[in-house]
């Protein structure tokens, strides 16, 4: 019998096709990661191995810009993140818990529709708001925009966590006479607290990633890291754009890791807690 | 064991207007309204390099759809360049989704399929470069395939190939920087689909000896639909108003509509109303693929 | 939440304006130690974003960017355009005490007479260059970019610029800028829909690095970027076609409601301080327009190929037509790039 499972989920070449997929992914990055090191300026001959690209983007010429920009993108991204996932799980409680209301269907649709507009319309569209009602494009602008796409990328994974949570902590912490409130701070939201976190991790990295929309509404003397990076990168594929970007996988690796890790303690409490007793 | 529609028994009934609140004012005010003040400017008058003026005209659209020769005194015909920039975006989003379906699948079943132990290490070598900054990565990519790159220095060095492929500032990277941006678009939902699949299903069909790949034909791709088509859906959305790609991996030579967009409005064309016309367009037809979607799989639930 | 409106408002509110400048200019244009020592100088804080095209710049300015900027960098017909359009504020001489500085061919010029409101940066030309190493013939044509040799097919870059691109091949094909002949434009249009399919990419803030990487044999250039691509280690030499090229001067102009004018007009007065114009030109290898350089300039600036058109070399600036016509041009610019 054991012969015959393994059979019907091998599938030849299947594997074969598995690792090219991981090395198309990959190889880029690694080569990027490898010339970041290189001692000398060209792109194209290796000239030994040398740290001065990673010290170049922390004291060279460019450094305060990348510096401006990396904080603009980091408090951004952190506001952002921070605001949308209150609002999604707000959002969250209300159509996973409050019952068939009128307008959940419609709720449903106006959070996920971010996802759904293609960002260069959502770029053009926010870009002619802030110009006809003559608000000044900068940070705030930025600010507000990265807010209303990262909303859908937090709900996401909170509701589908709170939709695994019986109700029935919160009615037993009811019973004993909780206030809502109570029941939600000390009873649910712990519960959901792994789908808040993966939201909030999630809608970070989406601000922190996003190009199209920052380009199109900000102001002047404004970087973000990604927009800062393509100016740079225009004008030549230059050995410290190779370092940031080694950098940043880093910093990716170190993200994943840390989600991957509050994951495995969210299924391990929602085990001992629910399903078994 | 009532979760979702239906359990109000914690009482957050009453409370659902003011939760619901701050999504629908943040998303009303700074998506909607921007998105109809965008489909206003598609009916105005343009103004000298940028900007409008606010005087009802179809120029925008007549623009896109009719050709009337250089000098606007041609007779009418259907204008194709437009429709053209449309085909060929549509086209190259099209491969780059079927090259991510062709490499994805076979990537999520093998991953679904691995003991639970390493499965979620396997999603995870999988997203680890989606979180490093997409430009990035189309710029690692464009390096990769320089003429003077490290990929053709290598294919040089092993003797396959004499002089330099010329892939740089060609169709071909594009669709391979579009593929290389969202493949994990397509690996994600497809695993998510996998794993929830019923492997006893299988094990059925061999019973009545159906051979492998009948079985994959059968009744595993039938049962994972839903995640496959997810993963198209995620990946042909996105290629399809792409701006990067084609900038940084096409030479900027051929417009994409991403590009097209862009020039309106940050570049030398400075036509509001155009650029807004055809964002128009193409959030139409975005929303009619999604519609469509979602009618078939209403039906599937029936 | 009360305290997330609190930062939200402290972080939109401008920054006290009286130590800043916002300058809007071209990309790789003006050397950092410059503005380190105006800074110095000055205690001015100044923050630099680029663009790669006048057009470029115009439409970010309506897009709302006007009054976050304090001075531009636009070429001689984008100067025009500007103050035609109302984007551009004025000063008078005695406001600049440099202004005598300006060197006296360039006081009044066609664009901006009497110098209302742009000073000189710096002026060139604009052709193209060829890698010698990839071809050996005449390269004095601009049937080069237009109509190439089999070695150059495919392996050219062209500025991603609509004024200089429409010029330079209205001169390859003898008829005047801003013709109105039906004709002559439609002839125009074809023999670049044509010209097209050889060219690699378009792009300006990129037109050196590809000649320098290699990645093009080709490339429509200014004069001093040229320079810095031999200066990097191409082989490259600029070409003066026969048909002749353009010229260009490029200038600072103090913007409409800027935010900081008083130091704006302190910045366009030390750029007119002959050291700091030669800085200038050292750095990005064209020539300036203020007098008293000479003795500050770099010998392989004074000397270079690209700053010493030989004899009988013709230039033309790029002129700025009347709407009716610039329309039209927009149009085949357009058709050219989809």
């Amino acid at each position: 019998m054991m012969a015959a499972r393994t059979d019907i989920r091998r599938y030849t070449g299947f594997g074969a096709l598995t690792a090219l997929c991981l090395t198309v992914l990959y190889v880029p990055l690694i080569v990027v990661a490898v010339y970041s090191f290189n001692a000398s300026r060209s792109i194209t001959a290796w000239a030994g191995f040398s740290m001065r690209w990673y010290v170049d983007v922390f004291t060279g010429p460019e450094a305060p810009i990348f510096r401006a920009a990396a904080w603009n993108s980091i408090s951004i991204a952190f506001l952002a993140s921070t605001v949308a996932t209150v609002i999604a799980v707000a959002a969250a409680v209300a159509i996973i818990r409050g019952g068939r209301f009128r307008g959940r269907q419609s709720s449903l649709a106006v959070i996920t529709l971010p996802l759904m507009v293609p960002e260069i319309v959502i770029a053009v569209a926010t870009l002619i708001f802030f110009t006809t009602i003559g608000v000044r494009t900068g940070y705030g602008t930025i600010l507000i925009a990265h807010i209303t796409f990262c909303i859908p990328f937090a709900y996401l994974p909170i509701s589908a966590r709170l939709q695994g949570i019986e109700d029935s902590y919160e009615m037993a912490a009811r019973d004993l006479y909780a206030t809502r409130w109570q029941a939600f701070r000390l009873v649910l939201l712990p519960l959901m607290m792994p789908g808040v976190i993966s939201g909030w991790l999630l809608a970070f990295i989406i601000s922190l990633d996003d190009f199209l929309i920052t380009n199109f509404v900000k102001g002047a003397g404004m970087e973000t890291l990604p927009t800062a990076i393509f100016s740079s990168v225009k004008q030549g594929i230059k050995p410290n754009i190779m370092a940031i970007s080694t950098l940043m996988l880093a910093v990716s690796i170190v993200f994943v890791t840390l989600s991957f890790l509050i994951n495995r303690i969210g299924q391990k409490t929602r085990l001992s807690k629910g399903e078994g007793q | 064991m009532a979760t979702g529609p239906g359990s109000s028994g914690a009482g957050w009934r009453g409370l659902v207007l003011p939760l619901l609140l701050p999504s629908w004012l943040v998303i009303g005010i700074f998506l909607l309204v921007p998105v109809a003040l965008m489909a206003v400017y598609s009916f105005l008058t343009k103004d000298f390099r940028g900007g409008v003026i606010w005087q009802f005209s179809l120029d925008a659209y007549d623009q896109f759809f009719v050709e009337r020769g250089l000098f606007g005194d041609e007779p009418p015909r259907p204008n194709w360049t437009y429709i053209t920039i449309f085909w060929r975006s549509i086209w190259q989003a099209g491969l780059a989704t079927l090259l991510c379906l062709v490499i994805g699948f076979p990537t999520a079943w093998f991953i679904a399929t691995r003991s639970p132990r390493y499965r979620t290490l396997w999603v995870c070598l999988i997203t680890i470069p989606y979180w490093v900054n997409l430009l990035i990565r189309t710029v690692s990519m464009r390096f990769l395939l320089r003429d003077q790159g490290p990929l053709n220095e290598a294919l040089m060095a092993i003797g396959l190939i004499d002089s330099p492929l010329r892939i740089i500032n060609t169709n071909l990277a594009v669709q391979i920087g579009l593929f290389y941006s969202y493949l994990p678009f397509m690996v994600l939902p497809i695993y998510a689909a996998v794993e929830r699949y019923n492997f006893a299903l299988s094990e059925a069909a061999r019973d009545l000896y159906a051979g492998p790949w009948t079985v994959l034909r059968e009744i595993v791709l039938p049962t994972v639909r839903p995640g496959i088509v997810a993963g198209c859906i995620l990946v042909f959305v996105p290629s399809l108003g792409a701006f990067l790609a084609p900038d940084l991996l096409g030479g900027a030579r051929t417009y994409m509509i991403g590009s097209l967009i862009d020039e309106q409005f940050r570049g030398s064309a400075g036509n509001w109303p155009f650029g807004s016309a055809v964002a128009m367009i193409l959030l139409t037809m975005v929303l009619i693929v999604l519609l469509w979607q979602a009618r078939v799989a209403m039906r599937e639930k029936r | 939440m009360k305290r997330l409106v609190l930062a939200f408002t402290l972080l939109s509110t401008p920054a006290l304006a009286a130590g800043e400048l916002k300058v809007y200019h071209w990309f790789e244009y003006m050397p950092p130690e410059l503005v380190d020592k105006f800074e110095a100088e000055t205690g001015i804080d100044v923050t630099i974003d680029t663009y790669d095209s006048n057009e470029a710049m115009l439409a970010n300015l309506k897009a709302g960017r006007l009054g976050q900027y304090d001075v531009a960098v636009p070429g001689d017909y984008m100067v025009k355009i500007m103050a035609d359009q109302g984007l551009l504020d004025s000063f008078t001489p005695d406001e600049l005490p440099n202004f005598g500085n300006i060197q006296d061919e360039w006081i009044d010029v066609p664009f901006d007479p009497g110098r209302k409101h742009s000073i000189p940066y710096q002026w060139g030309s604009t052709a193209f260059s060829v890698n010698r190493d990839v071809y050996k013939g005449d390269i004095n044509t601009l049937a080069i970019i237009f109509n190439p040799p089999e070695e150059l097919k495919g392996r050219i870059n062209v500025l991603d610029s609509q004024g200089e691109v429409l010029a330079l091949a209205s001169m390859y094909m003898g008829i005047p800028q801003c013709t109105q002949d039906r004709d002559q434009l439609k002839a125009l249009m074809d023999m670049l829909l044509k010209a097209k399919a050889n060219w690699a990419s378009f792009g300006s803030d990129i037109a050196k690095d590809v000649l320098v990487s290699g990645d093009v044999a080709a490339g429509m250039i200014y004069n001093g970027f040229s320079a810095k691509a031999r200066a990097e280690g191409a082989n490259v030499e600029y070409a003066y076609p026969k048909e002749g090229a353009v010229v260009w001067m490029d200038n600072v102009v103090l913007l409409k409601n800027a935010p900081n004018r008083e130091n704006a007009l302190k910045f366009m007065n030390f750029l007119l301080e002959p050291e700091n114009a030669a800085a200038v030109t050292n750095y990005a290898a064209y020539t300036a327009g203020v007098k008293g350089t000479d003795p500050f300039l770099a010998d392989e600036i004074k000397n270079s190929p690209e700053n010493n058109p030989p004899e009988g070399a013709t230039f033309e600036f790029v002129m700025a037509c009347d709407e009716e016509t610039q329309r039209l041009y927009d149009t085949i610019w357009t058709n050219l790039k989809r």
